[in-house]
């Protein structure tokens, strides 16, 4: 009798923790884990661009501004689509063996996937990079013929598929949208170049090597006919200003590249070395050979800055990351030029005719 | 065999029952916990694009001005470069900044805190800050002359966060088992904050002026002590994809590191677009940022922003 009891009694408690579990488990299911949620640090934001693509896809098509971050989905990069489409600009790079993986790779893992076609030069061709091999030497008195050859290697292979033509060094950083933008307003068929304009030796003066120069495609004509019909030396030591005289030989006018309230775009130094009074000495030589009247502190450098120069690896990311990334939010900025008057019936026009309320 | 089935069924039905009841007394004891502890994640993330396109156009100047915040930087003498560039930079930004000194410096207008450690000087500052302050401003930003702050961002960060809950937020470091905001990053106190703050600063045993027995304890750490009293809890401050907005270092070192690390995504890698601090600036790279920051763009590129911050007075670095 007494074992009989017992059994009933381990039977009950058997059934009551089989019961607990159960209900326990059908609980925790109902209302599901409430486990600490670590949000997915995702450190990885593709881009449409990276280090590793070589660029095939630039000759023609869209460049993808939206890219796969989700910090930039609320971008709208319409206009400076439009202006790709419409201020097509091939940026060719004077670099060498020894810069390639120094300096080179840099540049082509930020700025220069943004030209609508650019080519690395070089005195050696190497095709893994690429770049081209202009059969030369290398050293600071080739450049001047080493910038005549890659001119004339861009106008014999792709004279059609760009409209400027810009030249940067591997230690040059270039915002190509504000580029489009200064260029918007001139005619590629017009025979002008720009850069940052310095005055001696030159009447009209000419453009600094370092900071960039661009060309339009008239001028790049003159330019390469000059040379077949020895209107302009093939040696100098000095690039810029061999390149300078030669152009106001064929009567390519030097342009005026600073923006709408006069304040410089091209700019021969980091933006540091602008910005920061009495970082150049008053005797450096700089003070001298601008054409338009020198400015220190905020007024040196537009808003809409084209270029840099000597810019080390470090500081072109770090102009990368504070170009298209940093910014201030909701900040409505000072300086707001008008989009130029053809562009803006354009993406009107664009706009119109996606939406299909408006008639 | 009918007793034992029974007998069997009827345990379970105990069983299932104590559970229920279990679960029941637990869960309203966490619901509890929930009001006591309004944010137990301590990852605090900035609003996603979803929670924008919800706020009307009418709500977004009124929003962008419900944002008041003041700034309290912390110097020193040997600061004097720094807050130069500090002064004429970013805190042009901030609703109202004002320098809070060890000791009186000709030229430099500052408040005086006649002291020279760190953690005396920032009870009186925050004592100060809202002794006179609490009507005015919501939001108390605590920072150091190294450190370059972008307010608007800030205020983007804060969007949707109610000042009258307690906030404490920055780029948080685990010490042990207490979670602090570190100065190096920045600290952000809400209103709410700051009244449990002011309360607890006259009570030597919670928040004691000398923190440390045998060597000192640093001041973020005294802070957060504080704070914990309060029931006042570190939370670390990321954007939408998990990276800090409050960041330790400058961009410079962000950058250095991500090209020996992931050289191939650099940038990517390195930091938030919506970076409210960075860290370890010199009074050249102050100037630089200013440019770079509120400056340097690249020309077709719009965003639709649910705030609106107009560009200060008299201003001519940004």
């Amino acid at each position: 009798m007494a074992s009989k009891s017992w059994l009933n009694f381990l039977t009950f408690l058997c059934g009551s923790a089989i019961g607990f579990v159960l209900c326990s488990q059908l609980f925790s299911i109902l209302l599901g884990e409430q486990g600490d949620t670590q949000p997915d640090i995702l450190h990885n934001d593709p881009h449409a661009r990276h280090a590793d693509d070589n660029g095939q896809n630039h000759l023609e098509g869209q460049m993808n501004f939206n890219a796969d971050s989700s910090q930039h989905k609320d971008e709208n990069t319409d206009i400076a689509e439009n202006l790709y489409q419409k201020v097509k600009i091939l940026c060719w790079v004077m670099t060498g063996p020894q810069n390639l993986e120094k300096k080179a790779k840099h540049v082509k893992a930020t700025w220069a996937q943004r030209c609508n076609k650019v080519l690395f030069m070089s005195s050696e061709e190497d095709k893994d990079f690429p770049a081209v091999g202009l059969k030369t030497r290398e050293g600071r008195d080739q450049l001047y013929w080493k910038t005549i050859k890659a001119f004339q290697y861009v106008h014999d292979h792709y004279l059609e598929d760009a409209d400027w033509f810009m030249k940067a060094d591997d230690d040059t950083y270039v915002i190509l949208e504000n580029l489009r933008w200064l260029l918007s307003k001139y005619n590629p068929e017009e025979p002008i170049y720009f850069g940052r304009r310095f005055k001696p030796y030159v009447k009209q003066g000419y453009m600094s090597g370092g900071a960039g120069y661009v060309l339009s495609k008239e001028a790049l004509k003159r330019f390469v006919d000059a040379f077949k019909t020895d209107k302009c030396t093939h040696s100098s030591s000095i690039e810029d200003l061999a390149l300078g005289r030669c152009m106001e030989i064929i009567n390519v006018e030097a342009g005026d590249s600073r923006d709408t309230i006069g304040k410089e775009t091209f700019h021969p130094f980091v933006p540091e070395h602008h910005l920061i009074r009495g970082y150049l000495p008053r005797t450096f030589w700089y003070w001298n050979y601008n054409y338009y009247p020198p400015v220190e502190g905020p007024g040196c450098c537009s808003d809409l800055a084209v270029s840099f120069h000597y810019v080390d690896p470090t500081t072109m990311y770090e102009l990368e990351y504070l170009v298209y990334h940093l910014r201030p939010y909701g900040y409505l900025y000072r300086y707001q030029p008008a989009l130029p008057e053809n562009i803006r019936k354009e993406v009107s026009r664009d706009y119109k005719k996606e939406d299909p309320k408006v008639k | 065999m009918l007793s034992e089935s029974s007998s069997f069924l009827k345990g379970m039905m105990l069983g299932s029952i104590f559970c229920a009841l279990i679960t029941m007394l637990g869960h309203i004891r966490i619901g509890h916990g929930d009001r006591r502890h309004q944010h137990k994640h301590h990852h605090l993330q900035a609003p996603n694009k979803e929670d924008i396109l919800k706020i009307s156009q009418d709500e977004r100047m009124e929003l962008s001005k419900s944002f008041r915040v003041y700034c309290i930087i912390l110097v020193k003498p040997k600061d004097v470069s720094l807050w130069a560039a500090v002064r004429e930079t970013w805190t042009k930004h901030c609703d109202k900044a004002e320098f809070f000194s060890s000791e009186n410096v000709k030229v430099f207008e500052s408040i005086n805190m006649e002291t020279d450690d760190m953690w005396l000087m920032m009870r009186k500052a925050y004592k100060y800050a809202f002794d006179k302050y609490r009507d005015q401003y919501n939001w108390f930003f605590l920072a150091r002359p190294t450190m370059f702050a972008i307010m608007e961002n800030l205020k983007y960060f804060l969007l949707k966060k109610d000042p009258s809950q307690p906030f404490y937020l920055g780029h948080t470091i685990k010490s042990g088992d207490l979670e602090y905001v570190s100065v190096e990053g920045g600290i952000v106190l809400s209103i709410e904050s700051m009244k449990r703050l002011n309360s607890l600063l006259g009570i030597p045993e919670k928040c004691p002026e000398q923190g440390g027995m045998i060597w000192k304890i640093s001041e973020d750490k005294q802070l957060a002590v504080c704070l914990k009293y309060a029931g006042v809890f570190a939370e670390n401050a990321e954007d939408s994809e998990g990276k800090d907005v409050f960041n330790t270092k400058s961009v410079g070192l962000f950058i250095k590191e991500a090209m020996s690390n992931h050289p191939n995504l650099v940038v990517e890698g390195c930091c938030s677009d919506m970076a409210v601090t960075f860290n370890g600036l010199t009074p050249n790279q102050m100037h630089v940022m200013m440019y770079g920051v509120y400056r340097l763009r690249a020309f077709g590129h719009i965003f639709h922003d649910a705030l609106v911050f107009l560009p200060p007075n008299g201003s001519d670095n940004d």
